[in-house]
């Protein structure tokens, strides 16, 4: 004789404010199978798991269902609350009472009450039906993968290997160091961004348990949690990494000029180039699409001159596979396109710039060497004007969400504007200053009060060009009215949005991202740096606007997920599988293009029909690879495939609990 | 300035508010109040509230302020504001009904203004198109200023640009139906 | 090529040279217009700031009968486009308002039946490249500003060209030999009847746009709308000389221009009829083109 017992949670108020559980409870009892049964305030907290444990003995109950919340949360927890109380994990059902009952139907207590019941027979019908199931183990392969070496990647991938863990870390362009390596200077403390940033890229390329791989792109991953197998491409560079020493002779002597990406367009690389002075590796890589060699058969300076003979032009793209167990993404942002922006002449006019322009004219190494100067002319501007959130909280033109970094950095360039330009002007026009985190709110005042810089409250409606001025048409809603301002410059706050390749990324690895393709943590509260797929994580800007800080906070706690998981041998896998009937499966493979883990395929078995043997064609289900969706067993004809724990007899018990 | 008491004009305000919202379908709700309507409009340096500010006065149910106010009956129905809200609010068709409504409730800021659309549609009734001279001189006329714009009058007639005669359509019945229509409908023309 | 054509009342007044000169350079590109017969007025700002549904429904009855000969309905007048393309929106997205416009105007109005800026149907049906084949009187050297107000390209979504920066205007008056000149005010409202309710707001409108034309280095104007024409042509004069200023800047319509590169004879495009003198500037034209066929 099964004996089941119910135990239904009020939730505090959650679920008794809605349903009398009382009265659950006892309906309960009358259920076929039904042993023992009680309700209590919190069945989570300690003593009600106690209170489970206790009735499982005394009353020798064999299996369990638990009336509360959602199992999204709690199924782990009521687990292994069986577990300890001698039951196999598996002989839990929990039946929804809260998001699916009292949480929709606050109003009727009498009919929530009968819902609640219902859906507890339900969980009653099937937990009868439940069998006992065995968690297996596979071992984890102790070698981490970072994607992106940005700040984020970086710190991650310091974090790993300093706890004695090989990491390898893959950057898309010729070094690594992201947007960081971009910026001037950092607030809230102002110091120099190339300063803190570059021992750390050092650090990073140094670490014996580091292996940098630049210049190459994610080509394709297969497998799961603990063994990930991916498949890397390097593109080829055109400079052998092992004998170049990176004197930079070839970048000297190369004729042919391109402009220079990391300088925003504003001044020339040339074709064999680093993209800045303090790339890692400092090596040069050739781009093919600019170089007169590739593109003409002709030239072949820098092969000529370099005193290494570390040129090859013969290289070509290499593909490895590495396996891992677990990965971090942290493939940062890109910069949303200003152009969208017609009234702002954003791409016509070239003194309107975007703060990442901004940032490189701050350089000392940028292409002004320091001095704002305006790109038309060169000329030091007197009046810049600043605008916030372009491409930000606009749902016409942009992006609904707020870039976060932007009202700081503004406010850092407004400071700088007023600290390096005599007698200048720096007007921002924004909506709302949004500076919370420590010494933040501090720096923006510090901006207007100590600087100078003038806040008008109002987004900007149209900017146009007047003989080598810029007119800015603004309203200061506080005043409410229009207001003109001469500009000399224009920067334009820019949106911080997903790289273009995020989603192909995100699907190639297999986890989600959102609407506006920054990639999706597990929980947005209680697992931040998770994603829904075991074994990858994130950190930076690929999962939502981020400043350093908060980039470099996530990166060491992404790192400390992966530690956690590297520092076992091996980890139990999941029994909710599908499984196959081999007796009735007839081979016809319907199953096998159905699968999106690709765990199934057909193997040949051998068998004996009226004394002779003949073999014929099965489904196999790789078991680390399914993940139980349990999309077979729909597309299985002879209905050889079942989902363990969600059988199809299973299902219909509740079925027939609900409905007979 | 006088002080405001929110909670009371909120209640006052809701009905017509309802009737803004309903033959409009602009929720002034989406308004963020970043004055990018205002900061782009032609005529705001002629209004007395900034079109943002109109959108504000209907957040907060102060319909009476709205209504009365000389920006709606100004506002030149250009679009620039609805092309370039970052809120997707159509501020042109919010004025445009405060406007309907203002002059429904008795509330004409700008009387010259009103007098010219009614003789026009006046004229649209009755010969089913418009007589401009007609409808200029008339407009002066009524509206006191009967030699405003009269030296333009001459050199029209003779470059062949204003008929002295009305320019009808032979059967004006179907137009004049489509007004009566209108009216039926709850109309005020 | 045809369409059902809708000129609009201005066109047969203060604006007759616009229905001229589109008459004459349709006819010269092989585009039949079909006059709407007994079209009414499509109720310009007026309905629109009177009463919603009037202001649908009286375009509406013009639409329906271009929809009962299968026509789409060209439209050179900016503010009647823009009154129809509403029409045309709004019972394209509700059938409730297309059952309502139908008893309202007692015809039948599906949407079907399309309004197309004259300006969009010459630029993207006919195409430029037909149009330039046809030039035999380029526009040489002559500095265009195209002034498309404030109605051609808005709302952006119902919009045949960009509603920040248009440039149809500006391709076309380069495909007839004209050096389009950019400037920033190509959408600027120009107060439309305000300069005539309510000068001492319409005025300061007419100003502020003469003044870019004019600091942009343009001989001349080009329009799509005569409420902007009256406004920059006939009022000209009166608001230089309310602000200290003489512009002298001819304004034409795009048609005009079209005419004149087309070889068209200037007078009869109707071009004698502006207030600012035009016709100097194309005799201008004409004598260089002169010199340099004699050369
Ligand atoms: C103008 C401006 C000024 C700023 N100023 C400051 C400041 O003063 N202080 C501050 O705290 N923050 C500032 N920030 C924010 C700062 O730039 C970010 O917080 C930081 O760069 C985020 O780091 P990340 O590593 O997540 O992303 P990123 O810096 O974007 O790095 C991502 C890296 O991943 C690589 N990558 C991308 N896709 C792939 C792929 N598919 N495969 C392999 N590699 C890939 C990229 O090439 C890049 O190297 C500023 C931002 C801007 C725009
Ligand atoms: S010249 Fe040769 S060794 Fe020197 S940087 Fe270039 S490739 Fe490297
Ligand atoms: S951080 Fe500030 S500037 Fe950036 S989008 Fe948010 S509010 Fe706008
Ligand atoms: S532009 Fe839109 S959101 Fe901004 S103040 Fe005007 S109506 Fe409000
Ligand atoms: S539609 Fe009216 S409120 Fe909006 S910009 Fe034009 S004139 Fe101003």
């Amino acid at each position: 004789m099964k004996r089941v017992g119910v135990f239904v949670c009020h939730c505090g108020t959650n679920i008794s404010a809605a349903v009398d559980c009382e009265k659950v409870a006892e309906n309960a009892k009358s259920f076929p199978g039904v042993a023992y049964s009680t309700d209590y305030k919190y069945m989570c907290a300690e003593p009600g798991q106690e209170l489970i444990k206790k009735a499982i003995k005394e009353q020798k109950l064999d299996r369990i269902v638990v009336a509360s919340c959602s199992p999204r949360m709690h199924e782990p927890t009521f687990r292994r609350c069986i577990e300890s109380g001698g039951l196999n994990a598996y002989l839990l059902e929990m039946a929804n009472i809260r998001e699916h009952c009292s949480w929709v139907h606050p109003d009727d207590k009498e009919r929530a009450t009968i819902k609640a019941t219902d859906l507890v027979k339900m969980a009653v019908a099937k937990v009868m039906q439940n069998e006992a199931l065995v968690r297996s183990t596979i071992p984890i392969t102790k070698r981490a993968l970072v994607i992106g070496g940005g700040i984020a990647g970086i710190q991650a991938a310091l974090d790993i290997a300093n706890a004695g863990h090989i990491v390898d870390v893959v950057e898309k362009e010729p070094s690594i160091g992201g947007r960081m390596a971009q910026v001037d200077k950092t607030f809230p403390t102002l110091d120099c961004s190339a300063c803190i940033l570059t021992p750390k890229m050092v650090d990073v390329a140094n670490h014996p348990n580091v292996n940098l791989i630049t210049y190459s792109e994610i080509e394709k991953v297969e497998g799961y949690v603990g063994n990930f197998d991916v498949t890397i491409r390097k593109k080829a560079r055109s400079v052998d990494l092992k004998a170049c020493t990176g004197c930079g002779t070839c970048i000297q002597k190369c004729p042919t000029k391109v402009p220079s990406e990391f300088e925003m367009e504003m001044m020339d690389r040339k074709a064999i180039f680093t993209p800045f002075p303090q790339a890692i590796p400092n090596k040069p890589v050739i781009d093919r699409e600019s170089c007169r060699y590739f593109k003409s058969g002709k030239c072949g300076v820098c092969q000529k001159v370099c005193p290494t003979n570390a040129v090859d032009f013969t290289q070509e793209d290499e593909l490895v596979t590495e396996r891992y167990g677990a990965i971090v993404a942290a493939t940062g942002f890109d910069l949303f396109d200003d152009s969208v922006y017609g009234e702002y002449g954003y791409g016509k006019y070239k003194d309107v710039i975007t703060g990442l322009h901004f940032e490189r004219l701050l350089n000392a190494s940028g292409p002004t060497m320091g001095k704002i100067k305006r790109p038309s002319d060169g000329k030091i501007p007197q009046n810049v004007v600043f605008i916030k959130c372009v491409g930000s909280r606009d749902e016409a033109k942009g992006k609904a969400y707020c870039s976060k970094t932007c009202c700081m950095y503004t406010a850092k360039h407004a400071t700088l504007v007023r600290e390096k330009i005599k007698d200048s002007n720096a007007y921002v026009f924004y909506m709302d200053v949004r500076t919370p985190g420590k010494g933040y709110d501090e720096f923006y005042t510090r901006t207007t009060d100590q600087y100078g810089a003038k806040y008008i409250r109002g987004r900007v409606s149209k900017i146009y060009e007047k003989g080598d001025k810029l007119i800015v048409w603004g309203e200061d809603t506080l005043l409410g009215r229009p207001v003109e301002i001469e500009a000399d410059m224009v920067v334009l706050a820019t949106a911080m949005v997903a790289k273009a390749d995020a989603a192909k990324l995100a699907q190639m690895v297999g986890f989600s991202y959102d609407q506006n393709n920054f990639y999706t943590e597990a929980h947005p509260k209680l697992a931040p740096v998770e994603t829904h797929t075991a074994g990858v994580f994130l950190a930076g800007a690929c999962q939502g606007p981020k400043d350093i800080p908060e980039s470099v906070a996530q990166a060491s706690a992404a790192a400390v997920k992966v530690c956690g998981l590297l520092s076992k041998e091996e980890m139990p896998t999941e029994p909710i599988i599908s499984a196959v009937n081999e007796a009735i499966c007839s081979g016809c493979g319907m199953c096998v293009p159905v699968c999106p883990y690709t765990a199934i395929d057909l193997k040949v078995i051998q068998e004996r029909v009226h004394g002779k043997t003949v073999s014929r064609k099965i489904a196999n289900v790789n078991s680390g690879l399914c993940q139980g969706c349990g999309a077979c067993t729909v597309a299985c004809r002879s209905a050889a495939l079942n989902l363990k724990h969600f059988t199809n007899e299973q299902i219909l018990a509740e079925v027939d609990a609900l409905c007979l | 300035m006088e002080r405001i008491e929110l909670t009371a004009a909120w209640a006052e305000g809701q009905e017509v508010l309802a009737e803004v919202t309903k033959e409009s379908g602009v929720r002034a709700s989406k308004c963020y109040q970043c004055g990018k309507c205002t900061a782009g409009c032609p005529v705001a340096f002629a209004m007395d509230k900034t079109p943002r500010e109109i959108m504000r006065l209907v957040q907060l149910g102060l319909m009476d302020e709205a209504l009365q106010s000389q920006t709606i009956w100004l506002c030149a129905s250009c679009d620039t504001c609805s092309t370039r809200c970052p809120r997707e609010v159509d501020i042109a068709r919010m004025m445009e009904t405060l406007r309907i409504i203002a002059k429904r409730k008795g509330f004409v800021a700008e009387k010259k203004m009103d007098l010219f659309h009614d003789l026009f549609l006046k004229s649209v009734e009755k010969n089913g198109r418009v007589h401009e001279l007609g409808l200029i001189l008339g407009f002066n006329i009524y509206g006191m200023q009967p030699l405003k714009d009269a030296h333009f009058g001459p050199s029209m007639l003779l470059k062949g640009k204003l008929s002295p005669l009305p320019h009808t359509i032979k059967d004006n019945g179907e137009v004049k139906k489509i007004f009566a229509n209108v009216r039926k409908r709850g109309g005020k023309l | 090529m045809k369409y059902a054509y809708y000129p609009g009342c201005s066109l047969s007044s203060t604006g007759v040279e616009y229905d001229i000169s589109t008459k004459k350079v349709a006819e010269s590109l092989g585009i039949e217009l079909w006059e709407i017969p007994e079209w009414n007025c499509c109720g310009a700002s007026s309905a629109h700031l009177t009463d919603h549904l009037l202001a649908l429904a009286l375009p509406a009855r013009n639409l329906a009968i271009a929809e009962e000969k299968g026509l789409d309905v060209a439209i050179p007048c900016a503010a009647c486009y823009a009154r129809c393309k509403a029409t045309e929106v709004e019972v394209k997205d509700s059938k409730e308002m297309q059952k309502t416009i139908s008893e309202v105007i007692e015809r039948q109005y599906t949407g079907k039946a399309q309004a197309r800026a004259l300006l969009d149907v010459f630029v993207n049906d006919l195409g430029l490249q037909s149009i330039s084949t046809l030039v035999n009187k380029p526009l040489k050297d002559l500095k265009v500003v195209s002034y498309y107000g404030c109605l051609l390209v808005r709302p952006p979504r119902l919009g045949f060209d960009d509603a920040e920066d248009p440039q149809s205007m500006d391709k076309l008056i380069e495909a007839l030999g004209g050096t389009p000149v950019d400037w920033a005010f190509k959408t600027e409202c120009c107060g439309a009847a305000h300069a005539t309710t309510k000068s001492e707001v319409g005025f300061p409108m007419i100003e502020k746009i003469l003044t870019a034309a004019k600091e942009a280095g343009a001989d001349c104007i080009a329009t799509a709308c005569p409420l902007c024409m009256s406004n920059l042509d006939m009022r000209q004069t009166q608001v230089g000389a309310k602000y200290g200023k003489n512009y002298s800047l001819p304004v034409f319509y795009f048609t005009e221009l079209m005419g004149i590169a087309l070889g068209l004879n200037p007078e009869e495009l109707g071009i004698s009829k502006h207030f600012v003198d035009a016709l100097g500037i194309v005799k201008k034209l004409n004598e260089a083109a002169g010199r340099r066929d004699t050369a």
